[in-house]
């Protein structure tokens, strides 16, 4: 089934805009964040607006739209944005143990000073040269 | 003209999504280490995850949900397996 856009009404098609323009604008600034960032833990914080108000925005927007032009509520996309904030935080929490893990073992100065000793002592390589 | 407005807004944000893609995997392809091009290749899929919603919003059809949907569950496994490989050498042990 095809739903027109013709037939939402002006304020519906000013909200979707502005949903969808919200949403897309804070996908490309995490974009530009996360490329212009200089280190590892601090490019892990910007992809992480288009996976929280990214998704949001666009969901909402979705949901408007294909609610508004078929005139019942059509909210299967609350299933998108249910999984990606779920599973956003893991894959980066792997991610980040990943790459501590690595950077201790290898002795790289990127760590962060808090992390370099408190926790996991466990994971804490042997002294190197 | 509520289409008018809906077609303009969904080529911006199509056009800031193809950017951020864009971006993304100039991350994936230059990023430094390995940890940066697994995080690269997860903004690149969430961002095509996104485009592929704007493409359903765009063209009027529902058939665009299952297709991010599918890319939103299997762009989740790939960055889990990557991430234990980066951790272990090895996916499962």
């Amino acid at each position: 089934m095809i739903y027109s856009a013709a037939d939402i009404p002006l304020w519906g098609a000013l909200l979707v805009a502005f949903f969808l323009l919200v949403g897309a604008g804070l996908a490309l600034v995490g974009a530009i964040g996360f490329l212009r960032l200089p280190n590892f833990y601090e490019r892990l914080h910007p992809p992480t607006l288009s996976t929280s108000w990214g998704t949001g925005g666009i969901m909402t927007a979705s949901i408007l739209f294909f609610s508004l032009a078929g005139g019942r509520i059509v909210a299967h996309e609350i299933l998108i944005g249910l999984f990606i904030t779920i599973t956003t935080p893991v894959t980066f929490m792997l991610l980040a143990r990943a790459a501590l893990h690595r950077d201790r073992f290898e002795n790289n100065p990127d760590v962060p000073a808090k992390a370099r000793l408190d926790d996991d002592t466990k994971d804490v390589p042997p002294k190197g040269p | 003209m509520s289409a008018i407005i809906i077609f303009t807004a969904v080529s911006l944000a199509q056009i800031m999504l193809m950017i951020a893609m864009a971006v993304a995997s100039v991350r994936m392809f230059y990023g430094p280490r390995a940890q940066d091009r697994i995080i690269g290749l997860d903004a690149l899929y969430v961002n095509a995850m996104l485009l592929l919603a704007t493409f359903g919003i765009g063209t009027g059809r529902t058939v665009y949900f299952e297709a991010s949907l599918v890319i939103g569950l299997l762009g989740f496994v790939a960055t889990v397996a990557l991430a234990k490989f980066l951790m272990r050498g090895e996916v499962i042990e």
